[in-house]
């Protein structure tokens, strides 16, 4: 073993050289540290990215598809106002003009390129001979009452209007705003429709005020993830207050709070910068860095700080000897778990969501920094700073807390075979509990209670409509194709096959323009509401239709330029991510045993993309997870110089996280994208736990010869209250992201909150049972050497 | 007191001695480009117009325009379509006024009728095109008010707005080119919420009987949809000496067998 000697003296002599020549040039390397940071943070650039697509790799088979469509027929994005006079009833005089001088405001919406409203519906009736198409509410306020009670008749009976812009008695109704993106820079046009959308929202109700009004759709969706990011930016605000809080109560010193301050702020200022040179804009799950970087960052100056002042309280060293031995002592530790945690980090680039990868790699350079500034700026700087100590204060107190620690080791040591079983048994259990867990990545649900967005489409759906959809684009296989007869009669039965379905909310098929055009046709004979049994015939009707249709309310949303094939838009009650994936299968499977080969389509929409994400996330992942494990099990292996511990801290490692999804599983049951990460993470964080308790149980075994239990009780007395503390700090950050309003970020937060508890648990029971248990055969590690 | 009249009336006569208003001078335009044009009496041409989606996806229609020059009221136009096969015969009729909305018939081989069509939505697009019923119809003066804005390059660009309110547009910019006869380059089309929608290129003119120019190929871009359609005619017959009798009902559906 003299090799693993060398390396360690090595190992020490490298640290304390270090160390001397960062505290002989303080003032060098403060100053190198501080333009290192600015120049970086001069860099910085904060820009946020609010458009849903970003969720979405270039990769990802379902936005691919999705594109496609929209790129076949027209890109919607929409806003959807919705309307609710107090007097319960549309069908009013000033009612109805309100929505039509509404309606002909929202024509002036950025890039609107449609606006569908219940009185600009394009109402096709028969007039003697003619084929008559028109505004179903137009000058409604010269209308009189006779004409209205019609048009409510007429509105109340058109399978277009109801539960899609009209719900079934009459008392709500929307206006649905398409907007055409040209998706140059969101961050742009974005914020450009929803300002123009909610002042005229707020004009309106200052005219109309006897109305209500909630708005929804893909572009407040955007604003919503706009406003989540910004907001959880803010959360770094109180993280950086419980930083300097909690630095002052562990170190008692108000110099070493200044300096870890300098530490994580230079550490994110660095971040920022990287950010900017990457050209990252910032997402909700990536604009949570800067809090991440904070509660990690404060272990690393803590550890070295608190050692410092130990080494000068306790056993009265010098300030500068104080500071050169703690240096020496942690050097390895802090590069070690700074190591893991940035592998953590990085294995996030395996999964499938882009805003994970930003995430991954600005904490993991934030890491990187906060690890290069702990060790130069902050020795630099305390060397600087004209830091007492008062030694010998606090013996007693401390000796209260060693003893409290002592005795838990002793618990531990007394049954370790009991303990392992108990634990085993109750890990047994949660983890076939962590497999009940189901995806559900409902975009609405990401947002809680207290986002507007939220709550506004929570009343759509339960008032008006689903926000839910799913689309096909089902093909004739020729070239005007689509009025062919046998395809219309597909379409329909297809159009009926989805109406019967229980969740369905409403089918737009252009098989319902077809009936309703020849209906009028056929001077509007209910017996002609079925689509056109005579090809030329549907192809003449249909050009006659579209001859008729106004500006911006065109069937180029419906119908590809070749007419070959047309666009069905289900509309769906708010379901839950599997049983919207479920649903587009048996769609799916329906085109496929009932009509001809050209007519099968797969299922595509922002809802379902999402419904997926959860899954393609959770299987990219896995890779990644698999060889962080093993990566930082070697890291593990080489820190601690021992084969066996490594294999064998793969347990408390591991255990954590199954731990954490078993009471998940009985907490809340479903997981969402943000959540799968947490393996990766969390393994980067907690096995700084594993780290410390093994290599101080290894150290009394092999340099003071200690046996297996006393080599625990040691361990215990020794990292027990550093593991807590530690502990602490990072519940108290994660505990902060989990107020964020947005739902990757907050469950992957609390998640994470438990799993980091139960690895405190785990490494204070599990752990010391299964290292005296491992031990008993080879009575001492010494006795090998 | 004085010395402001003065001023004002001094004014005056140099504007009126030096320049019309851009109004008047918007119309005087118009009206040179109508009368460059006057007297063709009657055309028929056949054209193929070809639509094409953002991924470059095409689809095609073949047609057939004849027109009647009337100086009275707005010319009359009849268009038949040859394919694709299931419209193959339908033709569409249109009187063009030069005060109020048109007049529009379609007629629809499959039923042997002819339909008239709903006259106050003409701003949708025509057969699925980028082209709206209201680009493609005759052009009359009295149809806009007009603003001339500047003149770049012998090219007179002069603003027009659209009278009819159901128009899909706040206004069109017109590129009119002085040394051609008044022959229009190019007209970009400005949305209700006057931002760019379309561009409409004409080229591949061709002078017939030493007066009249007629494009070639006529290429409308949505900046919007990023969709296409190109029209592309083959010779013009100014020698087909139709009459009003050309363009009745009774003739729509003659055309259209």
């Amino acid at each position: 073993m003299n090799a693993i000697k060398k390396v360690r003296d090595k190992s020490n002599r490298f640290a304390k050289q270090w160390a001397e020549f960062v505290i002989k040039r303080k003032w060098y390397v403060l100053i190198a540290s501080l333009i290192l940071a600015m120049g970086l943070g001069s860099q910085g650039n904060m820009e946020f990215d609010g458009d849903y697509h970003v969720f979405f790799s270039k990769s990802n088979p379902e936005l691919e598809a999705f594109d496609a469509l929209q790129e076949k027929y027209t890109k919607d994005d929409n806003v959807i106002l919705v309307l609710s006079p107090s007097n319960k009833n549309v069908f009013t005089r000033d009612n109805l003009s309100a929505i039509e001088s509404l309606t002909a405001e929202a024509w002036n919406t950025p890039y609107s390129s449609r606006v569908d409203a219940l009185t600009n519906f394009q109402y096709t009736s028969a007039q003697g001979d003619d084929l008559y198409v028109d505004d179903l509410s137009y000058e409604s306020e010269l209308k009189s009452e006779s004409e209205i009670q019609q048009i409510k008749q007429r509105a109340l009976k058109e399978p277009l209007l109801v539960n899609r812009i009209l719900n079934e008695n009459g008392s709500v109704t929307a206006i649905n705003i398409t907007v055409r993106l040209p998706g140059e820079d969101s961050a742009k046009e974005i914020p450009e429709v929803t300002a123009f959308v909610r002042e005229m929202i707020a004009n309106f109700k200052e005219k109309h005020p006897n109305f209500e009004v909630h708005s929804s759709g893909l572009v407040p969706l955007n604003t919503a993830f706009f406003e989540a990011s910004m907001r959880d930016l803010m959360l770094t605000m109180i993280m950086l207050i419980i930083v300097i809080i909690t630095t002052f109560i562990l170190t008692r010193n108000i110099y070493s709070t200044i300096a870890t301050l300098v530490v994580v702020m230079f550490s994110i200022m660095s971040a920022v910068g990287f950010v900017g040179l990457m050209g990252i804009k910032l997402t909700p799950p990536s604009s949570v860095f800067p809090t991440m970087i904070l509660t990690l960052a404060v272990a690393d100056s803590i550890h070295i700080l608190i050692t410092m002042l130990q080494k000068m309280r306790k056993d009265g060293l010098s300030k500068i000897d104080a500071l050169t031995e703690s240096m020496r002592l942690n050097f390895m530790p802090v590069f070690i778990t700074s190591l893991t945690t940035v592998i953590g980090f990085l294995t996030m680039n395996f999964g499938d969501v882009p805003p994970f990868w930003d995430l991954g790699n600005i904490t993991a350079f934030g890491m990187t920094m906060a690890f290069l500034f702990s060790t130069t700026a902050l020795p630099a700087l305390m060397a600087i700073l004209p830091v007492k100590s008062k030694v010998k204060q606090k013996e007693e107190s401390k000796l209260i807390k060693a003893n409290w620690y002592t005795t838990l080791g002793e618990f531990v040591v007394k049954q370790p075979r009991r303990l392992t079983i108990i634990s085993l048994v109750i890990i047994g259990g949660l983890t076939y509990l962590a497999t009940k867990n189901s995806f559900n990545d409902e975009f609405i649900n990401y947002f809680d209670e207290s986002v507007e967005f939220r709550t506004d489409t929570d009343y759509i759906s339960d008032n008006l409509t689903g926000i839910y959809n799913i689309e096909y684009s089902i093909g004739s296989g020729e070239s005007g194709g689509i009025n062919n007869p046998e395809y219309l009669k597909n379409l329909n039965a297809f159009e009926n096959w989805l109406e019967e379905q229980p969740e369905v909310v409403h089918v737009n098929a252009f098989s319902e323009v077809a009936r309703r055009v020849n209906r009028s046709m056929h001077g509007d004979n209910e017996q002609f509401y079925r689509v056109p049994d005579n090809r030329e015939e549907a192809a003449q009707y249909l050009l006659l239709y579209e001859l008729s249709l106004p500006f911006g309310l065109d069937l180029n949303n419906q119908i590809n330029v070749d007419k070959s094939e047309t666009r069905v838009t289900v509309t769906i009650e708010n379901v839950t991510s599997a049983d919207m994936i479920v649903f587009a299968k048996k769609g799916e499977d329906w085109l496929k045993n009932n009509t001809p080969e050209p007519m099968h389509a797969i299922g595509v929409s922002p809802t379902l993309m999402f419904s997926k994400l959860g899954f393609r996330q959770a299987d990219s992942m896995f890779k990644g997870n698999i060889i962080a494990l093993i990566l930082i099990s070697l890291v593990l292996m080489f820190a601690l110089r021992n084969f066996k511990l490594g294999l064998l801290s793969i347990i408390p490692n591991v255990t954590p996280v199954l731990v954490g999804f078993g009471i998940w599983a009985l907490y809340k049951g479903q997981i969402n994208t943000g959540m799968v990460i947490v393996f990766g993470m969390t393994l980067g964080i907690i096995v700084d736990d594993t780290v410390h308790f093994m290599s101080k149980f290894l150290r009394a075994r092999r340099e003071l010869g200690y046996d297996a239990k006393q080599a625990v009780i040691y361990a215990f007395e020794t990292v027990g209250k550093a593991l807590v503390t530690t502990t602490l700090v990072l519940l108290a950050g994660f505990a902060i992201l989990s107020t964020s309003s947005f739902a990757l970020n907050s469950y992957m937060a609390r998640i994470t909150v438990i799993i980091i508890v139960s690895a405190l648990v785990i490494d204070f029971i599990l752990l010391p049972s299964l290292l005296i248990l491992t031990s008993k055969k080879n009575t001492s590690i010494k006795a090998n050497n | 007191m004085k010395k402001t009249i003065i001023t004002v009336v001094a004014l005056s006569i140099i504007g009126f001695a030096n320049a019309q208003t851009p109004e008047q001078r918007g119309l005087e335009i118009a009206k040179a480009a109508e009368k460059a044009d006057l007297g063709f009496n009657s055309s028929s041409v056949q054209l193929k117009m070809t639509l094409k989606n953002k991924n470059g996806q095409t689809s095609e229609r073949s047609l057939t325009t004849r027109t009647l020059e009337l100086t009275e009221d707005g010319d009359k136009s009849l268009i038949v379509f040859n394919s694709p096969k299931d419209v193959k015969g339908t033709s569409t009729l249109t009187f063009t006024h030069k005060v109020g909305s048109d007049d529009q018939w379609l007629y629809l081989p499959s039923i042997k009728r002819v339909k008239r069509i709903s006259s106050n939505n003409k701003s949708g697009p025509f057969v699925g095109s980028e082209f709206a019923y209201e680009d493609l119809s005759s052009q009359e003066v009295e149809k806009y008010s007009y603003k001339f804005l500047e003149e770049k390059n012998g090219l007179l660009i002069v603003e027009q707005d659209p009278v009819d309110p159901k128009s899909g547009y706040t206004r069109r910019v017109v590129s009119y080119n002085k040394n051609k006869g008044y022959r229009i380059e190019k007209v970009e089309f400005y949305d209700r919420k006057n931002a760019l929608l379309k561009t409409l290129t004409y080229s591949d003119y061709k002078l017939y009987k030493n007066k009249f120019w007629r494009a070639g190929v006529f290429n409308m871009v949505n900046h919007q949809s990023n969709k296409e359609t190109r029209l592309e005619f083959n010779d013009y017959n100014f020698d087909v000496n139709l009459t009003d009798d050309d363009f009745s009902q009774v003739a729509l559906k003659r055309a259209g067998n």
